[in-house]
């Protein structure tokens, strides 16, 4: 048994390790959506935390525990400054705010030959195991079940459905999305740490558009009307291209057209229950 | 209980409200009354916080609040409903009920989350508490019903309901009656005065001038963004300013009428 | 040398002021952060070209092909995927989100029928080589594009202020509620407003394309994220302040690029939008405007 599973895993193992590190990027896209924010940065904050962890690993040796808490902070710390001006505007503003984010990014790596350059950083030690992806995988996703079954969920679904009357009811709603974009980009820096370390090899054009709007499928897909649906959507689409090889060419646009017809037939996705609260 | 002062609002090209004066004296029921456009929602949306005043002041229970956020004001124990239902249509009644009572809800959170004993038990008498308001309100069969299943009526209430769970001081009412029968327009009016008699201050806006004539303490009187009027509900009722302001409308037809 | 790059600034500021134009237009009429937008400047610069290769067509004519073409698929875009999640009043992120899936959509179909690969246009249309006037040095391609630009912006300011259908669209983007009530057909309004900024982004991306002579599917994208800074700086919705912050955006990445490094010319754009939501959120001549509750 413990062999088939160990067979399974070594065949497998990117495919199974992607499954996680793309689920907590779902879990950190649900951070923001859940609000009815979107950041458009998740792929951004992913190359930061990713290019942090390795570059810590690389250059200082540093332990990986130590890596991983470094390369959740570094984003988070974006994530305030490209923040801060726009919550108290329209939800809009964020969205467009973090999109040139990676763009940008890309542009600074590519520049910087102490971050690689254009060829990037490559020879990262295989440091993430699947205990420590789907362990945190595990405390990050009970985490979010918790908080959304208690009154902070209660508040983060009011300002989902009614921005207005959330803060007239005496919700400091500027206060909840700054705190769900730090979070939600600290969550993205660790998937990138992590998914550094066992992919092995980071480039500067991994974390564009392309990957940003790939986590937002994620949780489009699955929903955000509990943290269960983007784990799902993440496995879902993370195994499906695998599966749908002969189909590879196609896979951007497979993603695209899941965006489309989720939001226009499905918009709760594809799990759409509400987690049960008091009252509920 | 509430002062505002030359309170100004400008829209592009538009004045919505214009230095408008006016003191709720606790305890009582104050309404704003004035034709479509005479700027209470406005008004309102200024008290509550969410639209900054072009020009003057807003002083609640002796503080100035004209800058706070509208949570900090709700923390102060100002309440409101909407004019425009906005209940939050998938959580369950009870639920809506119990987000109004967030601000009071004081345990931190790590411990909400982590639901600890006291945690549970805060959430146990808020569920108590919400259950009491809605049985006060009268919708207590629909608790646990998503909210936008409920009647246009039955959300008016719940709107109520969940202004109140935070202990307001002061309430404001944006046309609590609207959509309203007759009959639930009369229990919402018991409602308000047994509210009052147990230390509410209520400001309301409100078009059914049968309804206002018979809650009000006191009426500012609106039109085009300017008060024309102030007085108790006598003299509101003679005022000529206040007829020709309603002239040909329905509601100075109504006026006329209970003058007479 | 200044007086060269002052030049060039024009000409790139004015392609991005025009781009940013029909992107501001679409949101301040609909509502709507509509990121399809960035297809149509390659869905139109791929129109043209086919028109000039396939069909034989002059610069001209090529150019008002691809301008209508791309017209036509943004209001059968915007009828597909926009409309319905009008009609069912879902959130405003809803709409933005479906543009996006959208965007990703096109851009990778187009790939796939195009392939990735730079294509170019016939160099006789583009005219003779360079003259030189005073200090400049001036392709003829860039007065084409200047004038193009100044005519076209003409003509919007003509068309708004002065025709039924311009008037309508004022209406729908100062009072979206009432205008209905005023009799404004708001579904014309709609396709209207869809096809006039599909046809200016057509427009930038064609002129983007014979500046450059350069035509590949991806080529929107770019032009998106400077868009975004555009029209951030220059506030939402507003015309004025779209051509200002387009123009100021050129010249600031011209200057850059020659005089600290082409490198960060790509990060001009998006430091600027940075720097624009902290130091004025609400735009160039925004006042500070609560939501409306």
């Amino acid at each position: 048994m413990m062999a088939t599973l160990d067979d399974l895993l070594w065949s497998y193992q990117s495919l199974i390790y992607g499954l996680g590190t793309n689920a907590i990027l779902g879990l950190s896209m649900y951070a923001v959506l859940q609000l009815g924010q979107l950041s458009l940065g998740q792929a951004a904050f992913m190359g930061i935390g990713a290019y942090t962890g390795a570059l810590l690993t690389l250059r200082l040796g540093l332990p990986f525990p130590l890596v991983l808490a470094a390369a959740a902070m570094v984003p988070a710390l974006a994530a305030l400054v490209i923040g801060g001006p726009t919550m108290k505007l329209s939800g809009v503003h964020l969205a467009i705010a973090t999109i040139g984010l990676g763009e940008v990014l890309r542009v600074a790596y590519i520049n910087t030959d102490a971050m690689g350059g254009a060829l990037g950083l490559s020879g990262i030690p295989e440091k993430s195991t699947f205990a420590i992806i789907f362990g945190l995988l595990a405390v990050i996703l009970a985490g979010f079940i918790l908080a959304s079954r208690s009154k902070i969920g209660r508040a983060c679904e009011a300002i989902r459905e009614d921005e207005a009357a959330a803060r007239v009811m005496g919700i400091d709603v500027s206060a909840y999305k700054m705190t769900a974009l730090v979070i939600s980009a600290a969550l993205a820096g660790l998937a990138g740490a992590l998914n550094a370390h066992f992919s092995s090899f980071i480039g500067p054009n991994e974390f564009a558009f392309e990957a940003a709007v790939s986590i937002l499928s994620f949780a489009i897909l699955g929903g955000v009307t509990t943290p269960f649906g983007p784990v799902l959507g993440a496995f879902v689409l993370t195994a499906l291209p695998e599966l749908l090889r002969p189909f590879h060419d196609f896979r951007l646009v497979f993603n695209g057209l899941i965006i489309v017809l989720v939001v226009i037939f499905l918009p709760r996705g594809i799990l759409g229950f509400r987690i049960r609260r008091t009252g509920g | 209980m509430l002062t505002v002062e030359t309170l100004s609002r400008t829209f592009t090209g538009l004045i919505a409200v214009d230095d408008v004066s006016f003191a709720v004296t606790p305890n009582t029921i104050h309404s704003l009354i004035g034709p479509n456009g005479a700027g209470k929602t406005t008004l309102f949306n200024m008290i509550s916080g969410l639209l900054p005043p072009s020009g003057g002041t807003i002083a609640f229970q002796g503080g100035d609040i004209t800058a706070l956020p509208p949570h900090r004001r709700a923390r102060l124990g100002l309440g409101r409903t909407f004019q425009n239902l906005r209940v939050f249509g998938e959580m369950t009644v009870l639920e809506n009920v119990l987000t109004g009572m967030h601000p009071r809800l004081g345990v931190a959170w790590p411990l909400a989350v982590l639901r600890s004993p006291a945690a549970r038990a805060e959430e146990r008498a808020g569920l108590a508490k919400a259950q009491a308001l809605l049985a006060k309100v009268g919708i207590a069969d629909h608790a646990r019903r998503p909210a936008a299943d409920l009647a246009y009526g039955d959300q008016r209430r719940l709107e109520i309901a969940r202004a109140l769970a935070s202990d307001p001081a002061l309430l404001l009412l944006d046309e609590p009656a609207a959509g309203m029968n007759p009959t639930e327009t009369a229990a919402l009016g018991d409602l308000l005065l047994e509210l009052r008699q147990e230390g509410l201050t209520i400001l309301l806006v409100e078009h059914d001038m049968g309804f206002v004539m018979r809650l009000s303490d006191r009426l500012t009187v609106l039109n085009f963004g300017r008060k024309i009027a102030e007085g108790g509900p006598a003299e509101i009722r003679d005022d000529p300013t206040v007829i020709e302001a309603y002239l040909g409308t329905k509601v100075a037809r109504k006026l006329a009428g209970a003058a007479a | 040398m200044l007086a060269q790059q002052l030049f060039n600034a024009l000409v790139l500021g004015s392609v991005h002021a025009l781009f940013a134009l029909g992107f501001t237009l679409t949101f301040g009429v609909l509502r709507v952060i509509n990121l399809l937008y960035g297809f149509y400047v390659a869905a139109g610069a791929f129109a043209a070209l086919v028109a000039v290769q396939s069909l034989g067509l002059g610069l001209w004519a090529a150019g008002a092909f691809g301008v209508v073409v791309a017209g036509l698929v943004a209001v059968v875009c915007d009828f597909l995927v926009l409309t319905p999640l009008r009609r069912a009043k879902a959130p405003e992120l809803s709409s933005l989100i479906v543009t996006l899936g959208g965007v990703l959509l096109m851009n990778s179909l187009m790939q796939i029928v195009f392939g990735a690969e730079v294509r170019r246009f016939p160099a006789r249309l583009l005219g003779q080589d360079a003259v030189t006037i005073g200090p400049l040095v001036v392709a003829p391609i860039q007065l084409v594009i200047i004038a193009t630009v100044f005519v076209l912006v003409a003509l919007l300011f003509w068309f708004m202020e002065r025709t039924r259908l311009g008037t309508a669209i004022r209406a729908v983007a100062e009072r979206p509620d009432t205008a209905a009530l005023m009799g404004v057909n708001v579904g014309l309004v709609v396709a209207g407003v869809s096809f006039l900024s599909a046809a200016l982004s057509a427009t930038a991306g064609i002129l983007i394309g014979l500046n450059f002579n350069a035509v590949h599917p991806y080529m929107g994208e770019p032009m998106m994220l400077r868009g975004f800074a555009i029209i951030i700086i220059g506030g939402l919705g507003d015309i004025r302040g779209a051509l200002v912050a387009g123009l100021a955006l050129g010249f600031l990445e011209v200057m850059t690029a020659g005089y600290v490094s082409s490198n960060l010319k790509e990060a001009v754009a998006f430091t600027a939008l940075i720097l624009g939501l902290w130091l004025r959120p609400n735009g160039l001549f925004g006042r500070a405007s609560g939501k409306r509750a």
